[in-house]
């Protein structure tokens, strides 16, 4: 937008209902961009597209308000709306998880016509109030109210702060001392209580760790052929299971071996790998039967 | 404040009444210079870091290397476009375009000089100014921050997720130690135009010392260093750069939020980054060095503020403003992300608001006792301002007293051994309190897959994971 439109705009204002060229472009650009937004916003099914949506219909409205002469409420719309608040709004969806998609079930039989029907209705309502009470009143522009608001030729940015720490400063405290306790009670909500000094650092955390026997990390559990889980235990070398691999609140499960010499089914019969692992490997003859490892018949004497 | 209106210094009431074809020709040369400055802010970094580091750099393509980023480019452009089958197609397409076009947006209201004629026609090196021009960067890096979340989200991997979703906390956390910073900066210029803070910088106060007669300093950097070094900091963490370059850490997340990315998308992912590391280094030279006003020593001859000259000061302030970026990146290590987000939000925000309330303090104190402002900045403001970051430096100081003094320790040669530790050569107590270790005579027991077979013979070297030995027919049997 350009300083230059909103002048003619201010002109325009002064003498009726005209609307300048420039405005009426970007209305029936963006308009339609804005309903557009708030349906997309009601209809997909994706909670992440359904916040997009909803930012463009925000941006929308941010465009309108610089063009309607009013271009510090068009930032304020961007930057805390768009910028900050639907952010916060995508961060938590993204933490819900991108698979998650409404489930199109209606649980109330015939909710989904009566909230089109009741929707539609309300919207009618509030659109012919709106209409009847705004026919009658003069159109004299926003230049001009903010003109009178904070002195001569004030602009938007004068303009609200004469209204925000005039007229209004009492709703405007008000209002700052009710977010002001949201945010405290959500953070007593939320704090765990700790005497200080309890929660250690990551310094003396560490410094803790190489005092004890075990400086290193715990051994991860086991990768094998057949198992690859938590649940199956890392081996010591003498083929039993090591304890300290043991994950917490799980049974630790033995890993069965794979076939020593072939299987029963006469099926491998004639294969190369008929002998079993070893016949394919090429480490053994075959046939042979020596301690099964993790038995413990092989560990060290 | 008033504006010291030279006959070049354009006013906001200027703006908006160009002809078509020079709001185009203003709209093609931004867009130019920016590209320019992308592909030369790449070579730069990757010159200056290679001096950093010892190395040469890039010196293949064109003239001593300078036009390797070009060629990257190009490259990149011809590169096969990969879709992740798992992508959100729709918002994995959208989200490098989200990502750039408030990257270019950003820069429309950066003033880059004063009135000059283009044509005949008198027009103001700027492409468009607004009262509220410094929030339109505000509001174009708060969109830039969508192209990244979605990126990562879109990508339907696991650390582009955790890339984005880093990036989404830092940039809003950062993005408000950068508002208040500017706020300072509001309240000195009376107005929140880039080009009214330019004109806003243009001469300092005349002040008396001991009867000495001087100018003071205009420049806000020097006037509201708080707010300086504060702008500083938080633009590196907004704009994603190292020592804050967590949302796309190599070591922890491969790429980051544009892991998945590949070719053009990911090349409009890189030009937003330079872009904006532009675009934040335009806006200090704007907010806090002066804008396109020449720096002291070439300020006192009279034509250095007039024509296209101040184009050359302006640019020669953002490539040094690049440089120190690059210099950070050379020098600093990554942070931790809980030290970068209570750096964040325990230090900067409070100090920011603290550092409001002096400045504000300060102008309702010269604006009720008739003091002239510029004195009351200079000599109160700027003392409080050092001590502010001089208790902060102490403060920090004090805190890693202990690890200093370890560090002192141990490069004096404390309590390192004097002597090599010889441990004891045999059996197992080698192994007691530390790491277990082999005994110098292993003797390795018979695999018991070879029985009957052969086995390895002690002092063999053991370990080496090789088995082609042991399928050689001889026997030896000597289990």
């Amino acid at each position: 937008m350009n300083v230059g439109h909103m002048g003619v705009v201010a002109a325009a204002a002064d003498t009726g209902v005209v609307i300048g060229t420039g405005e009426t472009i970007v209305f029936w650009v963006l308009a339609p961009v804005a309903l557009a937004g708030a349906l997309g916003m009601v209809l997909s099914r994706n909670a992440v597209h359904s916040a997009l949506w909803l930012v463009a219909t925000m941006l929308s409205l941010g465009v309108f308000y610089v063009v309607q002469e009013a271009p510090f409420l068009g930032a304020a719309q961007i930057i805390v709306y768009t910028g900050a608040i639907m952010i916060l709004f995508l961060f938590v969806l993204m933490l819900v998880g991108r698979e998650t998609s409404d489930s199109v079930v209606e649980t109330l039989r015939g909710q989904r016509v009566a909230a089109i029907v009741l929707g539609i209705g309300f919207a009618g309502l509030v659109g012919a109030g709106v209409a009847r009470g705004a026919e009658d009143l003069p159109v004299i522009g926003l230049a001009a109210v903010q003109d009178t608001a904070g002195g001569p030729a004030a602009g938007n940015v004068e303009a609200i702060a004469a209204v925000l720490y005039g007229r209004f400063v009492l709703a405007f405290e008000v209002t700052g001392a009710l977010l002001i306790v949201a945010a405290v009670g959500a953070l007593m909500l939320t704090h765990a209580e700790r005497e200080p000094g309890v929660l250690r650092s990551q310094k003396e955390r560490s410094r803790a760790r190489f005092l004890t026997d075990r400086p290193q990390t715990l051994p991860g559990p086991g990768v094998y052929a057949r198992a690859n889980s938590i649940a199956a235990p890392g081996r010591l070398p003498d083929g039993g299971l090591a304890p300290s691999s043991f994950a917490t609140g799980v049974e630790p499960v033995r890993v069965d071996e794979l076939p020593r010499t072939g299987s029963v089914g006469a099926e491998r019969e004639g294969l190369p790998h008929a002998g079993g692992t070893d016949a394919a490997l090429g480490t053994i003859g075959g046939g042979t039967t020596g301690p099964v490892p993790g038995s413990g018949e092989g560990a060290p004497r | 404040m008033t504006v010291f209106a030279a006959a070049d210094q354009p006013t906001l009431a200027d703006f908006g009444s160009d002809v078509w074809w020079i709001v185009l020709i203003k709209i093609v040369g931004i867009f130019g210079v920016l590209v320019l400055m992308t592909l030369f802010a790449i070579v730069f970094e990757r010159k200056v870091v290679a001096r950093m580091q010892q190395r040469i750099g890039p010196n293949r393509v064109g003239p001593r290397g300078y036009l390797q980023s070009l060629a990257d480019g190009l490259k990149l452009a011809f590169k096969e476009d990969i879709m992740p089958a798992l992508a959100d197609k729709p918002v994995y397409f959208l989200a490098p375009v989200i990502a750039t076009i408030p990257a270019f947006l950003a820069f429309s209201v950066i003033p880059l000089g004063p009135t000059v004629s283009i044509f005949g026609e008198r027009t103001p090196l700027q492409l468009i100014d607004s009262p509220i021009g410094v929030l339109i960067v505000l509001a174009c890096s708060a969109m830039g921050v969508y192209g990244i979340v979605l990126g990562g989200w879109a990508s339907g991997s696991t650390y582009p997720l955790l890339g984005s979703l880093r990036s989404a906390a830092q940039m809003i956390s950062y993005e408000i130690a950068m508002g208040l910073s500017i706020v300072a900066v509001f309240l000195y210029a009376g107005s929140m135009s880039t080009s009214e803070i330019v004109a806003a910088q243009a001469d300092g106060t005349e002040l008396s010392l001991f009867g000495l007669e001087f100018t003071g300093p205009s420049w806000f950097a020097v006037l509201l260093p708080v707010s300086f070094v504060i702008y500083v900091i938080a633009v590196v963490g907004e704009t994603n750069r190292a020592p804050f370059d967590l949302p796309e850490a190599e070591s922890e997340l491969v790429g980051g939020f544009h892991t998945e990315y590949s070719s053009l998308k990911f090349a409009l992912f890189f030009l937003a980054e330079y872009i904006n590391i532009v675009t934040v280094s335009a806006l200090a030279a704007t907010l806090f060095l002066g804008g396109w006003r020449a720096p002291w020593p070439i300020s006192i001859w009279d034509g250095a503020n007039t024509g296209w000259w101040p184009l050359l000061w302006f640019f020669a302030k953002v490539v040094v403003a690049l440089f120190v970026f690059v210099w950070l990146r050379g020098t600093l290590p990554r942070l931790r992300y809980d030290q970068f987000m209570s750096f964040g939000w325990k230090v900067l925000v409070p100090v920011g608001l603290v550092w409001i309330l002096v400045v504000a303090t300060l102008r309702a104190v010269a604006r009720e006792t008739d003091v002239d402002a510029g004195e009351m900045a200079v000599f109160v403001g700027v003392p409080i301002a050092l001590v502010l970051l001089g208790g902060l430096l102490l403060a920090s100081r004090m805190r890693n007293r202990d690890t200093r003094v370890a560090a002192r320790e141990a490069a004096a040669g404390g309590p390192a051994p004097a002597e090599p530790q010889v441990l004891d050569a045999r059996g197992r107590d080698r192994a007691a309190g530390g790491f277990p270790v082999p005994p110098m005579d292993l003797v390795v027991p018979p695999s018991p897959r070879l029985r009957g077979r052969e086995s390895v013979g002690a002092g063999t070297v053991v370990g080496t994971g090789r088995r082609s030995s042991s399928t050689t027919p001889e026997e030896t049997d000597d289990v």
